[in-house]
């Protein structure tokens, strides 16, 4: 055992803090940092900008525009992005629909759609949940039904992240309405300028924009559209959310959060005193950091098995439970950190005329309320739970 | 970065593991952790004859091992199989005496039993300790001295005006009263009186640290093996036990609950193996009071849960679960709990 970085490592480390020094937007790190919504605009340039730089899809063969970075480097790139606070990547087109064209897709599916992936033509969401298809995803009613070369689609999809911007959503679709809910649904693209969808903002929590309704009224698709066979969708989905469970752990959000919030409790309050001098508080801060270093082996031990493994074991699930664990802790903390001055809604007014915080923690509020979330999309930590008693304890 | 057990060390595992389940199976090992010197002296020596304690100390000092790596492999074994032996106080004075150009080969053959007194009653830290030492000769009393109850010798920190330092004495100078641990094992209380000990190290508060650190590292890994035998005893069980006409571990309840218990699990094994990393480097004892606080939290966690989800049967001295979770419980109050070490965390934090 040996968790010292290489000199490589360590190279590759200044590398990327080079390049992030260069190449991220201070506009757009300010404003992950103070919690702002981006506009499409920052979100395609930094993807643009990893683009160009050959960054932007580890895991992907290099054969077809990805990098070969090791577990590690993808660990050393994804802590330092979010030291940055550099944007999320949307990984509906790289770190889902990628892996899933590169082993079910047509040869003519994968030279279409991979390069409009990378160059940031197309922007991909996601068409899984619907109003009565959450955890229960198989029970999925949206209708797909052939006609001559086409599909015609009828039904609703939800909590489809960013899908106002999107060019195209990959959906789960029933194709087969009788016999046992799995076996009866399809994998399928659609273009999002197709007659019949239309997309309602879904206002959140706390306020912000980030997910809408997509509704489908006879919807055309080209047959050519489905990826695999008709009704093996659920074989697809299942391969795409053991995708959706890497990096899920989020330890470099949680790192930067961590850093942001010792910042701030070691500036002097009006006491002299400084709120890391407070018992209580210094004990959760402290515990926090205890689970977050845990975490950070925890994700380089998994990152290592999936590298071995050529795919993320369900033990990544742990991944997930616990890496928002921290992560919602964090955020807890951090709201609390600031007393009253929280409560207000972030507004320029307030921050340009009377400052109550400095900007990178007037959205702690916010992100709270926002980051609830974490513990329910991507399979909710009940759902991981019911995942790993089956399939790591055999319960 | 790699996370594979190198192949020495996981040959030393795996002989240590096959001699415990050999030599300790349960009923054996209730009757020899409970029943004064409540540890085998046979099986002690077989356990340095395989070459244990070797492990403990580096190759400066005659060993073969001594970083965070090899304790984290010894340990983990015994507490894996429950071992009563008192392996410990031999870590903790193997460490000690490295840091003295002592001669280490009759610890390490296992010839001689050392123990460590460090904490006192009512003591918090290494700050509180008033056995003094004038003229050569120690006065105090030293609680809960692991190892004691069998000792030949033993290795004293007391103070000499405001020094701290370490002085080694005869057991056989002292006055020793020597009992069993409600989790099996031994250890005494030394009284002192004027007995008289040799100095062995003046100014000794860095050793001492180094020392408490590697204790809290082994006694960490301990609970980590211990943790993993009951999480197997507990899965096995759900899914024998029948109720309602069904395996117990169907239901959702309790599932959800094992898989937090493996998740605390998987979170010590990564603090444990991130603090044996760190042995030796500048962040020793800050990863170290990390992984003592996370394993404390995790072991008292499991042995709470392990005895609810069992049910009645795990309230018995006939199960091995209950002498898992008293073990687990017990292991939080060795050199430091989780509070203690929680505040050392935070004074880094803290700190300007």
């Amino acid at each position: 055992m040996d968790l010292r970085f290489t000199p490589e490592e360590d190279a590759f480390r200044a590398e990327v803090r080079t390049f992030l020094a260069d190449h991220l937007s201070p506009e757009t790190a300010a404003k992950v940092r103070e919690g702002r919504e981006l506009a499409k605009r920052d979100m395609e340039d930094w993807h643009a900008a990893l683009n160009a730089r050959g960054w932007l899809a580890p895991g992907w063969p290099e054969s077809v525009g990805g990098i070969n970075w090791s577990p590690v480097q993808k660990h050393i790139f994804d802590e330092e992005a979010a030291r940055a606070s550099a944007p999320r990547l949307v990984p509906f087109g790289l770190a889902m629909l990628g892996p899933v064209l590169m082993k079910f897709g047509t040869e003519a599916q994968k030279a279409y759609y991979l390069p409009r992936i990378l160059d940031g033509t197309d922007w991909w969401c996601q068409g899984y949940s619907e109003p009565g298809a959450g955890s229960d995803l198989a029970s999925l009613k949206t209708r797909a039904v052939r006609d001559g070369d086409d599909y015609v689609i009828n039904g609703q999809k939800t909590w489809t992240t960013l899908g106002q911007h999107a060019d195209w959503i990959f959906c789960l679709v029933r194709t087969k309405p009788d016999g046992k809910p799995q076996e009866g649904i399809s994998f399928i693209l659609v273009d999002m300028k197709s007659p019949g969808i239309e997309v309602r903002p879904i206002k959140l929590i706390e306020g912000g924009h980030e997910v809408n309704e997509v509704f489908f009224t006879d919807v055309r698709v080209p047959a050519g559209n489905m990826v695999g066979e008709e009704n093996m969708g659920w074989t697809i989905a299942k391969y795409l959310l053991t995708h959706e469970r890497t990096n899920i752990a989020g330890v470099g959000f949680s790192i930067q959060a961590f850093e942001s919030l010792r910042h701030y409790a070691r500036q002097p309050r009006r006491s002299g005193r400084r709120l890391i001098d407070d018992t209580l508080f210094a004990a959760r801060l402290a515990q926090i950091e205890i689970d977050l270093e845990a975490m950070k082996i925890t994700n380089l031990r998994m990152l290592a098995d999936a590298a071995r493994n050529g795919a993320p074991g369900p033990e990544s699930s742990i991944l997930k439970i616990k890496g928002t664990e921290i992560r919602q802790a964090l955020n807890d903390l951090s709201r609390r950190a600031l007393g009253p001055a929280a409560a207000p809604f972030p507004s320029e007014d307030i921050a340009g005329n009377v400052a109550l915080v400095p900007p990178d923690q007037a959205a702690n509020a916010a992100k709270y309320f926002n980051n609830r979330k974490i513990s329910i999309f991507g399979g909710s930590n009940e759902i991981q739970k019911n995942i790993l008693a089956k399939s790591m304890l055999g319960l | 970065m790699n996370f594979d057990q190198s192949d020495d060390r996981r040959m030393l595992a795996e002989t240590l593991s096959r001699f415990l389940a050999d030599r300790y199976d349960l009923k054996t090992r209730n009757a020899v952790a409970y029943t004064a010197p409540w540890h085998s002296p046979e099986n002690w020596a077989q356990l340095a004859e395989l070459g244990v304690l070797y492990a403990l100390a580096d190759a400066d000092h005659g060993g073969f091992g001594g970083t965070g790596f090899d304790i984290m492999t010894v340990f983990q074994s015994l507490g894996a199989g429950l071992c009563p032996e008192p392996v410990l106080p031999a870590l903790l004075a193997a460490r000690l005496l490295s840091h003295t150009d002592a001669d280490l080969e009759p610890l390490l053959t296992g010839a001689l039993h050392y123990a460590v007194a460090i904490g006192e009653l009512n003591a918090d830290s290494l700050d509180d300790i008033d056995t003094t030492a004038t003229d050569s000769k120690l006065t105090g009393r030293k609680s809960v001295v692991y190892g004691a109850h069998i000792a030949e010798k033993i290795l004293v920190a007391a103070r000499d005006g405001d020094t701290l330092s370490v002085y080694e004495i005869d057991a056989a100078d002292a006055r020793i009263t020597p009992y069993g641990m409600i989790d099996g094992g031994g250890a005494a209380e030394v009284f002192l009186d004027a007995t008289p000990a040799r100095l062995l190290l003046a100014d000794a508060g860095k050793a001492l640290q180094d020392v408490l650190d590697a204790g809290a590292l082994a006694l960490s890994a301990e609970a980590l093996g211990a943790m993993e035998t009951t999480r197997d005893t507990l899965i096995d069980y759900l899914k024998q036990r029948q109720q309602f006409g069904r395996a117990i571990g169907s239901f959702q309840a309790l599932q959800h609950r094992a898989v937090e218990l493996v998740t605390e699990i998987e979170q010590a094994r990564s603090i444990v193996i991130l603090a044996a990393s760190k042995m030796g480097d500048t962040d020793q004892s800050r990863t170290a009071s990390m992984c003592k606080n996370l394993c404390g939290r995790a072991a008292v966690l499991v042995a709470e849960e392990a005895i609810q989800m069992s049910g009645g049967i795990a309230m018995t001295w006939e199960y091995p679960v209950s002498h898992f979770a008293k073990r687990l419980v017990m292991i939080d109050a060795q050199l430091g709990d989780t509070d203690y070490h929680l505040k050392r965390v935070m004074a880094g934090l803290q700190a300007v």
